[in-house]
Formats: C-alpha cells, structure tokens, sequence
C-alpha cells in the first residue's frame, strides 16, 4: 500500500462523520489537522471554508440551531482551537448541538510547549458538555459516535473531541459504533406521572395561569404539543428570547417576550400569575430581574431535561424532570383523562387584566416621517413585506431585542440567535450556517454595525461558497445598547461606543467581498431597497440602514431591578 | 457547614479535573478531597468534603458531569470517616515520655525520631486527630500532613461511633 492508500485515523474519522449523517462540516485548517483534511477531499461532505474559526464555530450554531441537527466545526491545533472557545461557550449557555473536532500536536509533543500546542481539553473543560481527546485512532469511530449522542441528547451542547496527529496518522479499522461507554449519563426523558398529576391539578385550579415557555421547548421538538396544550389549558404563553418561535406570535394567547427588554404585558402577567408554568426555561437573569421580586405569588412548576436547573434559582413546587415535548404530551393526556374534571375557576378576570395591559402599554416608537430611520419601524416594513417567511438570525445590542420585539414568529427554528452569551458576531457567520441547512429558506441576518465589524469577514465565504444570505446592517454610528446603558445609568457620559457614520462604507465593503451593497437612509425608500433586496438570489446582499443613533430600546427593566418596575420611556427613569 | 460527599466515576483522564473546575466555577468550597480505586475496575471514588449551606445545586452539578456515575451524601452519623495525619513533635530529653505516653493514648505509632523530634503516624475519625492534635500541640508543632478525609456509609445504624481512646474532652 502506498501511504496515501492506508486506512489511518482521519479516515476512520471522517467515516465516522459520515455514518453520523454530517453533510458538512464548517472549518479551518492547519498543520495538526492537515491529516483529516486530506480524506475529506473524497467525501461526500461538504466543508465551507470559513475565515475564522469562531465564524466556523457560529456557522455550526447557526445550521444547528436552523435545523435541530449536530453542527460541525473544525480546526487546528492550538489558535485554531483558542478561536473556537467563543463559540463552544455560546453553544453551552444556549443548548447548541455541536461537535468540534480540533487537531492536537502529536502525542510525543504534548506537554512540551510544542508549536501550536494548547492544552485544548483543559480549555474545553469550562466550555462543553463534554470532552474527548483521542489517543488510539481504533477508539475514533466510538469516541465520535458518543461525541454525537452527547451533543444532541439530553439537555443539547458542544462537544469536543481533541485528536492528536499521530492519532490521525495511526494506521487503523473501521468499526460500527457501539455506546457502551457513557455509565454516568443517562438522560431523564419523560416526567414522573405522579408530578404530571399534580401539575395539571395547579394549573386546573390556578385563576392565573402563565406558560413561561424557553428554548427547551424548541431543542425538544414541542412546539406542535405546546400549542394544543396552552389551547386546552386556556393559558397566556410567553416565550423567552431562546423561545421565539416556539409558540405563535399571532396565537391570541400568545403574549411575546418577557424580561428586561420584554413586552410589558407579557412581564408583567408573570409577576401577577398565580400559577407559573416553566417549560424548556432557566429564569435566567434577564428575563427574572431580581430573583426575589420575581412572580411572588406565583406557585412553581418547573419542567426541564436538566435537573440541575430546577431549584437553581427558583424553587418549585412541582419539578418535573423531562425532555419538554415528552412532558408535555403526557400533561395533555392527563389533562384529557381526567375522569373528574374540574370547572376551570373564571379566567375571564385574568384575560380581561392581560387584554388591558395589551391596550394600555404595547410596544411603542415613533417614526418620523423624514427621518431618521427607527430599527422597529424598518423591521416592520421588513416583516410586513416578507410576510414573515424568513429564517431571522440576530446579532447582540438595541437591533437584537427590537428584532426579537417587532418580528412576529410563527414558527420554531426560524430565529437563530445568540442568547445566553450575548456573542456580538454571531449573526453573519450563524445566517451563513443556517442558510447552508436551509438553502431554499429566506435567511436574513438583522445585525448592529458593531456585531457586523466582528465577523463580517464570513460574508467573503458566504460569496466564494455560494451562500446567498442577506444582511441588515442597521448603522446606529455605534454600541447603542451600550450608550444606552451610559445614558441612563452614568449620567450621559459615553465612553467608548462611539464608531461613527463614516467607515467602512458598507456598500463598497459588501462589493468588495463579493455582495451587493445596499444603503438607506431615509424612511421613504425603506420598502423599495427591501423589494430589491429580496430580488437578489445569487450573491449576498448587505444592506447598510442609517438609523436613528439616540434611539434607546424600551420597555426596559434595570438591570437587578424588580419586574414590577417597568421603564416604558427615558423620561421615567 | 461541612458535608460529606462520595463521589463514584469513571476513571479517566482529567475526571479531577473537571470536579474542581466545576467546584471553582461554581464557587464551591472543597475543603478536603482524596481519591482512589475502588474494588470495581475503571471505577475511582472520591471523598469530597465541602463547605456549603447546602448541596442540591452542587450534587446536580456533580450528576450532570458525564464521568460522574453516583453522588452520595452521608449524614455524619452515618458516615465511617477516616483521615491520617503524620506529624512531627518537639520533644526534647526531658519531654519525650510524655509526648510519646499521649501519643500512645491516641493510638499513634512512632514512624521517626532525632535528639529533639518525635514523629508520629495516627488515624481516625476527624475528631481523634483533632483532639490528637490539641494534645500535641501544646509540646510544639515543627510538621504536620494530613491525608484528605474518606468516608463510606455505614451498614448498621446501632454501630456506635467510634470513642475517643482514653482522653476525653
Ligand atoms: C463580543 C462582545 N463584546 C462586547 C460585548 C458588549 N456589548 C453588548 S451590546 C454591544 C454593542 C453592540 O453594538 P451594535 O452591534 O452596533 O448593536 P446596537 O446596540 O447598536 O444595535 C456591546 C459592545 C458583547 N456583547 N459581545
Ligand atoms: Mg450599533
């Protein structure tokens, strides 16, 4: 045999790979992964060339979070692997099924400050689920197999498997995967019917029941079983940041996002429910305020597949241990089994309360008829003009929460969005992803100029890889939730958020990278630049959308404040 | 509060290492810590004892590692806790019957001795080398290492706990 026909680890590898089912794979490469890079040559995986390993890593996210299944990023050794540790942590605070496969310096170089060494696992160890390093290439088909079970099952994450080059080089068989080897974890899926009973016994006899519903609702699969059992709860559904997507938007239950940049009706039904009905969600900070003041009339049901996020911040009166989409098809069986039903107490007091909230604090801005340009308002002409058929990615400031506020979501998986991290660029690359995962949907990234000047590189892959994605790049001269934040809290003093109007100038950059470039600035041009934006279908397109930078995002709740105390305008606070 | 945990995982590289990342991540407080075999192949257990006002979130946690087969907390009184501790005792011609007649009381055994030194081995409960240790002390600590505590859970609930021999407090 010639050495190039020898069966070696990178192709145990990426036959392993394959028998996942990976179609791609989102990467860079590098002298302690060359080895694997060379069998990929002939597989039929497809790898995008990223330009940056963490635009790799968000690529992955954002096929992962489009479509339910594993992403997968590669890279070198040591910076190659150092670059992905943004993504990985963005995956773990937000449940992202994704497999990083990073080379290592051979086994003989390990502790010896080798070049391009980083102890890569020890590294991980703080930003995965799990971790592997791989030091037999006969272990490599297992070794991935359970890489892939871990990432996807239970509460999802990144897993990383680190895979020394002489591993990649070692001589070796291939051999069907078993899962013999995982004795510490074993994934609690259906919830225990005894806290089914007594769950559905508190929501029957609650006067004000809330659905507080999370991204676990989503990586479950449970949006079909959410919505028939709010309807045969008759209960308001809010849905967290992750959740966006979840539950209906235009459901008339269905009361949007809760939390510090949350709709005010949807905040505040939570503080005045009696019953709160936590599903797939972790009372994460911004959507709790503080902790003590949140829902404090409220009795608890806490459904999640994670044990350890019930009781962490909240405690519950009814835990129930499960993946969301099993429990809640076993609460609504139980529901309808009930051979005693209760008469449901009048909630007609509680819709009449939530339907006053609705009409006396809705979302509100204005928009100028000459200027400038409000993000909400071009949302919405974005929105009305689509029809809200678009795979929407985000990035992180002021743009993000008013995407999340003004976009009506009528399905799971088509807001794709950095959440528990807040990872300014993660939009461009993660629309890159998930445009790969769904070539035939709209995929629009609705981005800050700050996030965009993170990662924008990746748009020279998106155009050299044939990945048509759009890009709203709403030019607010700056870090506006920052200035936000240094308007109201340190006395207007701005610090460091100020990157002015002038550069780059996005359209030349767009074409510079291969996109078409876009610009508006006034509100009357608004629908047309959409309508030619849409027109195009070949290459991406950037749009830059001057907008209004003094614009702050409302409502809002300080940061550790109670969520009784909703700021609705600058004059309040 | 102090708790005693036995933690039993998988034997695998960096499986400690991923304990204490999460105990520091978490801010927990791990006040003493020993490992070892136990009698099962690939299996190591370790002995935790912590500071913390409570231990639902860190046995959580501890469960959520994928290594980590078993978390289990024991009461004290129905833990079996052990520690070694060797220490090394001034004791000069004129004191050394007496140190080494306490010493014996506790049931520690001379491992090493010099002109102006006594070094001893002792092992028991936490309490008995504490006590030990208030005995000793006033005769002049040069040197002293402590094992990290194990514990297994008791079978019997009768067996009484084990008396300090000799010296009460
Ligand atoms: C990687 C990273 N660095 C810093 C921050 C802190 N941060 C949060 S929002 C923000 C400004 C975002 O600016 P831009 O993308 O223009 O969005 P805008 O708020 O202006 O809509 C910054 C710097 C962050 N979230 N992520
Ligand atoms: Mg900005």
């Amino acid at each position: 045999m010639t050495e190039a026909s020898k069966f070696t680890g990178s192709h145990s590898l990426l036959r392993s790979l394959e028998h996942e089912g990976v179609e791609i794979i989102f990467g860079v490469p590098g002298g302690a992964i060359l080895p694997a890079y060379d069998p990929l040559l002939d597989s039929p995986i497809r790898h995008v060339l990223a330009r940056h390993e963490q635009g790799a890593g968000h690529m992955a996210e954002g096929f992962a979070q489009a479509t339910g299944l594993v992403g997968v990023v590669m890279a070198t050794s040591g910076p190659g692997a150092t670059n992905l540790i943004t993504p990985l942590q963005n995956a773990l605070m937000d449940s992202t099924p994704i497999v990083a496969i990073t080379g290592q310096v051979p086994t003989s170089a390990i502790g010896s400050d080798a070049f391009q060494e980083a102890y890569t696992t020890g590294l991980a160890m703080h930003c995965t689920k799990h971790s592997y390093m791989a030091t037999d290439a006969d272990d490599i088909p297992n070794l991935i197999h359970e890489a892939f079970h871990l990432a996807a099952t239970g509460r999802p994450g990144p897993v990383l498997v680190d895979i020394p080059k002489d591993v990649l080089n070692q001589v070796t068989t291939w051999r069907e995967p078993h899962l013999h080897n995982l004795p510490g974890y074993k994934p609690t899926v259906s919830g225990h019917p005894m806290q089914i009973r007594a769950a559905i016994e508190l929501i029957e006899r609650s006067e004000r029941p809330v659905l507080y519903v999370g991204g676990g609702v989503i990586k479950a699969g449970g949006s079909d079983q959410l919505l028939a059992f709010a309807e045969a709860v008759n209960a308001p559904v809010v849905t967290t940041l992750m959740a966006r997507g979840a539950f209906p938007d235009d459901h008339p239950l269905a009361l949007g996002m809760p939390g510090m940049h949350g709709v005010y009706t949807a905040t505040t039904a939570i503080q005045k429910c009696d019953v709160l009905v936590s599903i797939g969600a972790r009372f994460d900070d911004r959507v709790t305020g503080n902790p003590d003041a949140f829902a404090p009339g409220a009795k608890i049901i806490h459904i999640d597949v994670d044990p350890a996020e019930i009781g962490k911040v909240r405690a519950a009166e009814v835990p129930i241990v499960g993946d969301a989409r099993s429990v809640l098809i076993d609460l609504l069986s139980t529901l309808q089994a009930r051979r005693d039903p209760v008469d449901h107490p009048a909630r007609d007091e509680w819709f009449a309360q939530i339907q006053s909230w609705k009409n006396q604090f809705p979302l509100a801005y204005e928009q100028p008829p000459d200027g400038p340009i409000k993000v909400q308002h071009f949302i919405e002409r974005l929105y009305a003009i689509t029809g809200g058929e678009a795979v929407i990615a985000a990035g992180v400031g002021q743009h993000q929460m008013w995407a999340s506020q003004f976009w009506g979501f009528r399905n799971p998986r088509s807001w794709v969005n950095s959440g528990g991290l807040g990872t300014m660029g993660f939009a461009v690359p993660a629309a890159v992803g998930a445009k790969t995962a769904r070539p035939d949907a709209l995929v629009i990234a609705l981005d800050g100029d700050g996030c965009f000047q993170m990662t924008m590189q990746e748009l020279i892959t998106a155009s050299t890889e044939d990945i048509p994605v759009k890009v709203v790049v709403f030019n607010n001269g700056g870090y506006g939730m920052v200035k936000q934040w240094q308007n109201l809290f340190y006395g207007g003093r701005l610090s460091a958020v100020d990157l002015g109007f002038t550069y780059p100038d996005y359209p030349k950059l767009a074409e510079a990278m291969g996109c078409v470039g876009l610009k508006v600035d006034h509100p009357t041009e608004i629908d047309p630049v959409i309508e030619k934006m849409l027109t195009v279908n070949d290459r991406p397109v950037v749009l830059e959308v001057v907008v209004d930078g003094d614009e702050m995002c409302f409502p809002m709740v300080p940061a550790g404040g109670s969520n009784d105390r909703i700021v609705m305008t600058r004059d309040e606070l | 509060m102090q708790h005693t945990l036995t933690v039993i995982v998988e034997d695998k590289p960096g499986v400690l290492a991923r304990i204490s990342a999460m105990f520091s991540n978490r801010g927990f407080n791990i006040h003493s810590l020993a490992v070892g075999p136990t009698h099962q192949d690939g299996r190591s257990r370790i002995t935790l004892v912590v500071d913390a006002p409570e231990l639902e979130q860190l046995k959580k946690q501890l469960n959520k590692l994928v290594n980590v087969i078993k978390v289990q907390e024991m009461e004290p009184a129905e833990a079996l806790e052990r520690e070694v501790m060797i220490i090394r005792v001034s004791a000069q011609p004129s004191t050394r019957g007496e140190v080494r007649d306490t010493a014996s009381l506790f049931d520690a055994r001379v491992i090493d001795i010099s002109s102006s030194a006594m070094t001893f081995e002792v092992a028991g409960t936490p309490q008995h080398l504490k006590t030990f240790l208030e005995h000793l002390g006033p005769y002049g600590v040069i040197d002293l290492v402590k094992s990290g505590r194990i514990a297994m859970k008791r079978e019997s609930e009768l067996t009484p706990a084990p008396v300090v021999v000799g010296v009460g407090k």
